[in-house]
Order: C-alpha cells, then sequence, then structure tokens
C-alpha cells in the first residue's frame, strides 16, 4: 500500500509522475532513498549498490498499469526483487536425507548464537520429525561452553522423552577428536541426527579455520549452517564471504530477530553465500526458532513495519481473554481501578514502546521524533506502584479517596498526594469518556480499546497475515 | 536474481579496486571524497555520520593535490576530534571498598569475558576483586564466570541457576564490604533493550544493591559488540535511560569489523568509552584511544 511507506520514501514516491512508463529520472530518485533506508538498516554497502542498480534496471520503461500511481509501481518493484533476493519462495527445509547419523554443523562468530540453536533446532527434530538428536560440542575455547549445551540438552530431553541427549564430555579431548568420537557414538547408537556446535571464531583466525574444515571433512555434514545475529552491521559480508569461501555453507540462521534491529544483515547473508536463510531465532527460550519469511524481512529492513510479526507478538503476549473480559466491563461503563492495572500490564507485556512503533509500517518518523524522549511509559508503573498502595474496596470505587485516604496512599506507595491525584484525575476523565462512548453503538471500537482481540482485528485491517502485502 | 548476484561479485571486486586506487596521489576531487565517504560507511558510522564528517572534511582539504597517506591521516584526525572527548580511561575509586562496577549489555556481546579480563587487570595492579555471577538465566553462566575466578584467582558469588539476581548481588555487596575488596565486579545476563520485563530486572539489581549502599554501582558499563550495525544506538539510549549506564566497552576488535558505530555513538551520546576487548585472552583488554580508533576506522596501512 501507498500510504505504508515511511517518512521521506514516501513523499519521493508520491513525487513521481503519472503516465505511461516509469522514467529514469523517477526511479533513480526513488531509489537514492532505498539506498538509505537499506544502509541504515545495516545492508553491507556492496549488496546495497548491486541491489539499486538491479532494481533500477528492472523497473525503467516499466509500463504503470492502469489505476497504478508510479509510486506504487516502483514500490512494488522494490519490494518484490527485495523478497526475491532475501530467498522468495518460502523456507528451504532441513536437509535430511543423508543416511543417518547425519551430522549438522554449527559455525559462526563469537556469541552469535551458535550453541543455543543447536539446542532449538534439536528440540524441533525431536518435537515435529521425532528424531534422535546427539548434540556435541567442540568449543574447547569458551569457558564452560560444552556444559552448557549439555544443559541445554537435559532441558530439551525433558521436554521430548529423552529424544535429545548429549555426547558425554571428556576432559582435554580436541576438538576433531570430538567431532569423530559423536559421529561414532551416533551410529554405534542409533542417532538419526548429530548437531557440531563449534567455539566461535573470526573470519581472519586462520588457525581456527583451519581447524572447522578440519571438522568439515572428518564428518562431512549434511548442513553446515552460518549462525548471524541479526544486529550485525557492515561486516556481514566479511564474515558471509569468509565461512563460505573457508568452509562453505548451506544455510543461514539469523538469531535475535526478537530484538528491534531492522536485519540487513539477512540480505548481505543470503547475498555473498548464495545459501538460504533457513531459520530465525525469537527469543533465548529452546522454542523460540521460526522458519524465515522473506516478506516480513523485507518489510523490515525497508522500514516498512513488521505487521505480521506484530500481530503474532501480541497475540502470543497478551492475553486475549483478560483484554475481553475488561472490554465489556468498559462497555458497561463499570471500568475501575484494578482494570487499569491490568491494561497497563497488557502495555508492559508488549515491551517498548519505541519497539512497537518499529515494527508499524510508517511509524518511522514518529519514532525518530521521540528517540531521546522515550514515549514515558514510567508513567504507567508509578501509578500501579500508586494502585498498589490502596485497598481493594478503593480499587474499586475510587469515588471514596478523600483527603486522608491520599495521603496514606501516597506515603505507602513513596509518592506525593498531587501525583495521586493526577492519577484519580485521569482515571476520571478516562471513565467519563468510556461511559460515552458505551452510549453510541461502536462495540468494535471498544473491543479496539479493551484488548487483544480488537488488537488483532485493527491490524488485519491494516494488512496482516493473510491480508496484503506491505505493498501492492 | 542472477543479474544481482553476479553483478554483486563485481561490486565487491570494483571495492578492493577502489581501495588500492586511493593510494595514489591525486586531487581531492568529489569522487575521491565519495569514496572515502562509502568506507566510512561500511566502517559501520552509519550513512548520516559518514555524510557530516566527510562534508567537514571536505571544507578543509577540497581541491588539495595529496597523497593517499595524507588523505588518511586527516581523516582520522577528523575522526579523532569526535572520539577524543569519549576516551576516558576506567579508573576505580581507591576510597570505595567496593568500588562495585554492574556490566550489562545485549546477548552475547562478551560482558563476562570483559569482567573476566578486568578481574585479571586489577589483580595484576595487586587490588582485590570479587565477582556476582548475576547471570542466573543462561545455561552454565555461572560456571563460566567461576571458571574466569579460577583463572583470576578471585572469589565468586553465586547462587542457583534460575535464582534472584538483585538478592545475589545484595549478597555480593555485603561480603565484599565485610572483606574490605577493592572492586565488585556485577556480571548480569545479556538481554535486549526491547524487553521491559528484563530490563525492569535490570533496574531492580540496581534498587537492591542501594538498600545496602545508597550510592552503589559506581558504574555501569555497557558491554557493546564491535560487529553489531545501526542497532547499537538504541541499545544504549534505551539502557541509558532505564539503567543509566555511565560507560562503554567495545568487545571484539580484533575481528575485521572496525565498530563504526562508536562514532556515531560518541557524538550522539558523549558517554564515555573506557575499554576495548581485543581477543578471548585474560590479556587482551586495552584503555580505548581515540587516536588508535580512528586510524583503525579509516584503514591505516603503516600501523
Ligand atoms: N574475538 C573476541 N571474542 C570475544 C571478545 N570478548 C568476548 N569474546 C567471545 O564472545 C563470546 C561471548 O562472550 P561472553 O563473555 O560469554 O558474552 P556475554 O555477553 O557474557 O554473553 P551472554 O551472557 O550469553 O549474554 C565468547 O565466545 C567470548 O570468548 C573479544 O574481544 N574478541
Ligand atoms: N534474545 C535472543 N537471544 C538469543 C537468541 N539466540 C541466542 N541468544 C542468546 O545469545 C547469547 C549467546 O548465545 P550462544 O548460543 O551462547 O552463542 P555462541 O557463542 O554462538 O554459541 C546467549 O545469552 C543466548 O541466550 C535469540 O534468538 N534471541
Ligand atoms: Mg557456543
Ligand atoms: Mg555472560
Amino acid at each position: 500500500m501507498f500510504d505504508q511507506l515511511s517518512g521521506r520514501m514516501s513523499k519521493v514516491f508520491e513525487g513521481l509522475s503519472r503516465g505511461g512508463k516509469l522514467s529514469e529520472g523517477d526511479v533513480s530518485e526513488a531509489m537514492r532513498e532505498v539506498r538509505l533506508a537499506m544502509l541504515e538498516a545495516d545492508v553491507a554497502l556492496p549488496v546495497v549498490r548491486s541491489f539499486v542498480n538491479n532494481v533500477k534496471e528492472r523497473a525503467v520503461g516499466e509500463n504503470v498499469l492502469d489505476g497504478v500511481s508510479p509510486g506504487q509501481a516502483v514500490a512494488k518493484i522494490v519490494n518484490d526483487s527485495l523478497i526475491d533476493a532475501l530467498g522468495g519462495a518460502g523456507a528451504v527445509p532441513l536437509n535430511l536425507s543423508v543416511p543417518a547419523p547425519i551430522p549438522f554443523l554449527m559455525v559462526g562468530l563469537q556469541g552469535a548464537g551458535k550453541t543455543t540453536t543447536a539446542g532449538k533446532l534439536g528440540l524441533r527434530l525431536a518435537e515435529r520429525e521425532r528424531k534422535k538428536v546427539l548434540l556435541a560440542s567442540l568449543d574447547v575455547q569458551r569457558p564452560a561452553a560444552q556444559l552448557q549445551l549439555q544443559q541445554l540438552a537435559e532441558q530439551v530431553g525433558a521436554r521430548t522423552g529423552g529424544l535429545v541427549v548429549s555426547l558425554p564430555i571428556v576432559e582435554g579431548q580436541q576438538p576433531v577428536e570430538i567431532a569423530r568420537r559423536a559421529m561414532e557414538t551416533g551410529r554405534r547408537e542409533g542417532y538419526d541426527v548429530v548437531i557440531l556446535d563449534t567455539a566461535g571464531r573470526l573470519a581472519i583466525d586462520e588457525p581456527l579455520m583451519e581447524e572447522v574444515r578440519q571438522i568439515r571433512d572428518a564428518t562431512t555434514p549434511a548442513e553446515t549452517l552460518l549462525v548471524v545475529d541479526a544486529m550485525t552491521g557492515q561486516d556481514a559480508v566479511n564474515t558471509a564471504q569468509a565461512f563460505k569461501d573457508q568452509v562453505g555453507i548451506t544455510g543461514v540462521v539469523m538469531s535475535r530477530m526478537d530484538g528491534d534491529a531492522r536485519g540487513g544483515a539477512a540480505l548481505s547473508m543470503r547475498a555473498v553465500t548464495g545459501a538460504p536463510i533457513k531459520f530465525t531465532g525469537s527469543g533465548e527460550k529452546v522454542s523460540a526458532l521460526e522458519e524465515f519469511h522473506p516478506e516480513r524481512v523485507a518489510g523490515r529492513i525497508l522500514g516498512l513495519g513488521d505487521i505480521a510479526g506484530l500481530v503474532e507478538k501480541a497475540s502470543e503476549q497478551l492475553d486475549e481473554e483478560e483484554g475481553e473480559r475488561v472490554a465489556k466491563k468498559m462497555l458497561a461503563g463499570k471500568f475501575d481501578l484494578n482494570d487499569y492495572v491490568s491494561q497497563i500490564n497488557q502495555i508492559n507485556r508488549l515491551g517498548s514502546i519505541s519497539g512497537i512503533l518499529g515494527m508499524l509500517p510508517g511509524m518511522g518518523k514518529i519514532k525518530e521524533k521521540l528517540a531521546g524522549k522515550d514515549l514515558d511509559t514510567s508513567i504507567f508503573n508509578r501509578h500501579k506502584v500508586i494502585i498498589s498502595s490502596m485497598t481493594e474496596q478503593e480499587r474499586r470505587t475510587p469515588g471514596i479517596i478523600k483527603a486522608s485516604r491520599k495521603k496514606r496512599i501516597a506515603a505507602g506507595s513513596g509518592t506525593t498526594v498531587p501525583e495521586v491525584n493526577r492519577l484519580l484525575k485521569q482515571f476520571d476523565d478516562m471513565s467519563t469518556m468510556m461511559k460515552r462512548l458505551s452510549k453510541m453503538d461502536l462495540p468494535s471500537m471498544m473491543r479496539g480499546i479493551g484488548g487483544a482481540g480488537g488488537l488483532g482485528d485493527m491490524f488485519k485491517g491494516m494488512g496482516g497475515p493473510g491480508g496484503r502485502p506491505p505493498f501492492g | 536474481m542472477a543479474g544481482f548476484f553476479s553483478r554483486l561479485k563485481q561490486g565487491l571486486s570494483r571495492s578492493n579496486e577502489r581501495i588500492n586506487a586511493i593510494f595514489v596521489k591525486r586531487q581531492l576531487d568529489d569522487n575521491t571524497l565519495e569514496e572515502l565517504e562509502d568506507e566510512l560507511i561500511a566502517a559501520d558510522l552509519g550513512p548520516a555520520v559518514a555524510e557530516r564528517i566527510i562534508t567537514k572534511f571536505r571544507e578543509k582539504s577540497f581541491g588539495q593535490n595529496v597523497t593517499s597517506d595524507e588523505i588518511r591521516a586527516t581523516l582520522a584526525e577528523e575522526i579523532s576530534h569526535v572520539l577524543e572527548p569519549v576516551a576516558i580511561p576506567f579508573i576505580p575509586d581507591p576510597a570505595k571498598k567496593p568500588h562495585v562496577v554492574l556490566v550489562v549489555g545485549v546477548n552475547g556481546t562478551g560482558k563476562t569475558t570483559t569482567i573476566g579480563k578486568m578481574a585479571h587487570q586489577f589483580r595484576q595492579e595487586g587490588k582485590s576483586v570479587m565477582m556476582v555471577a548475576g547471570d542466573t538465566f543462561r545455561a552454565a553462566a555461572v560456571e563460566q564466570l567461576q571458571i574466569w575466578g579460577e583463572r583470576v584467582n578471585a572469589p565468586v558469588v553465586a547462587g542457583k541457576q534460575g535464582g534472584d539476581a538483585s538478592g545475589l548481588a545484595y549478597d555480593g555487596l555485603k561480603r565484599a564490604t565485610e572483606e574490605k575488596t577493592d572492586i565488585l565486579l556485577v556480571d548480569t545476563a545479556g538481554r535486549l533493550h526491547n524487553k521491559n520485563a528484563l530490563m525492569e530486572e535490570l533496574a531492580k539489581i540496581i534498587r537492591v544493591m542501594q538498600k545496602f549502599d545508597a550510592s552503589a554501582p559506581h558504574n555501569v558499563l555497557l558491554v557493546l559488540d564491535a560487529t553489531t550495525g545501526q542497532n547499537a544506538l538504541e541499545q544504549v539510549r534505551v539502557f541509558q535511560e532505564l539503567v543509566n549506564v555511565s560507560g562503554l566497552v567495545v568487545t571484539k576488535l580484533d575481528g575485521s569489523a572496525r565498530g563504526g558505530i562508536v562514532v556515531a555513538l560518541a557524538e550522539k551520546f558523549k558517554l564515555p568509552v573506557h575499554l576495548v576487548g581485543v581477543g578471548e585472552k585474560a590479556e587482551d583488554l586495552r584503555p580505548f584511544s581515540a587516536q588508535d580508533y580512528a586510524r583503525g576506522l579509516v584503514g591505516d596501512t603503516q600501523k
């Protein structure tokens, strides 16, 4: 959708002249903004350059269909090309078609998320494919790294009825030997998959890169997965190139997509290695692994938001029943301070306001304005503290709170009487507004204020899952 | 997409030619400036900061006939001006027993390792050190810090996994005070800044420590990974707002990432950058030097 383009970019697209074919001038100007958006999203410079040239070539001279503005036409080409470049038609499954035990090799920089991802993959293979998985840590570099994987295996094993197990630790054994022992154990004990977790290494660390080559040669992995932090900057190309050339990569996992980084490294990785992005990590828990969705990441990179991701997050984190309950009370004009606290908790569960704004299309500008002065949600938390010093009766019927009660509440919550007053005034305003609204026939709007169901509906209307893609 | 990938290859080799070309003596013209700007972008300064720096540089040097070395030296100087004010060494207050340092940051940046390295450095200086294994979440995080404790011969206060980190920090502070320890280093679990509940937990660690000593912690160090791109700006903004970060440590500078985001951070937040990590071993910690850092950014080959 045209109006979903963020800030400056939308202005440029609007400015494009109406006419039969896209002119070079039209396209060039628009692409300058695309270039900037991509650089701000940490797509590596050489990757941005070739992407921009490619799109220019595709766009100039393109016929603009009736009923579509030139801006929309360019925007669609940009988005389509980006989805294409990120891998197009959806997730590429793991290669499970070689004889068992199937070796997977995890590689990447220090702290990228290899060990956690190894645990997550173990869980996934056990739960979805009923595979018996052996996790083996070859990390003799980082203190307690082998123990970390062992503890993860215990966690995952407990959830899968023992389908996931870690290779016993042998003090002093070196990585290549551990890899051989893992494969032997895998064969002897009938494991389906053996996941080899390696120590983090820098692309320029020759001896360590040589070591991982030896591991590869000793085990011939069916998958060599490069784990990359979604926050990675321009260096992504160097890392990708080095691991590709020196080890060979069959797939990429982008970790920490639950953060608010725009994730341009995904495009850099895909462009340089040519390998598909197979999964994204969405949290620290072993269950937080998702299949890769190119269209979501494309929107994120262009700063167009990640509506689908937001709806998912909202429905995951918000308590839908609670939302409905509060909405009903609002409708009945019976909203009290307990309900207010419940609303605050729902807001808090969604994370920082600026993070949420970042996921909304066209919010880039607003977010910028807020930067440095994030929407002050601390006020909600202060309100929570004040309310926690009230009695149950006071919460249900705030009208009874007069001077002496105010003093007691202020003292109990470490606040002041004026602060208590402001809270009560705000609550009063809210109640008045709700009563007025409930007299109008706007049930859907009320649900919107009330909670999860409403939020979800609102976003669906804006192009959520199953809805329209961001452009088009 | 075939066109895209083959052009990318050309692009990558072109950038090499570009870098070589820059070593030839020539007039500082628009093309050269653009190439320099691209290099700064490729070092993670971000497009806006790179443009500002090049604009200033242009005002001084445009049209001059210069060698590539001169170009680089002047540009490094320009960047060094931005970094100079934030290059502040880390010096604990000897009057505090203990001087409390809380170490925070997103996941995997190098917090625990930095604590190990700092402990090593202070032990070398003959100071007593205690550490708190405040990461009670990640698997084997406690054992990781305990191994560092053995390496540098310093006690580690640890609880059980899944336990309350703020209670542990309180116990550590109490014990360090009783034992008149010089420095208390408090490790924390990595957390993304956009997760409110986790950030609130950090704020609680501080509140609880302040019940014992109102002046603690004396430093809150945010550890940043040099590989991080523009998101570091958001990390610093949120951590500073919620837990009052007093200074930064930049890790993994031994890699190919050049850590240009530090320039953008210095411009925007003016927070001290105390230390840099240059490897995984105990000795791999250095004070932050504005000049060296700036030279590293413009790819000085003379070093
Ligand atoms: N090359 C290099 N590696 C580093 C440096 N600092 C830390 N590392 C490595 O980066 C990885 C993560 O370091 P940790 O110290 O465990 O990071 P952390 O921030 O405590 O991680 P979490 O507690 O998991 O959030 C480890 O493999 C370290 O050895 C550095 O300066 N250079
Ligand atoms: N928020 C978040 N944290 C993650 C994710 N993947 C890994 N981590 C965290 O990142 C840190 C480093 O992960 P680890 O697996 O030890 O990295 P390794 O050094 O590459 O093996 C740990 O604190 C993990 O809990 C993810 O997808 N999201
Ligand atoms: Mg690991
Ligand atoms: Mg740690």
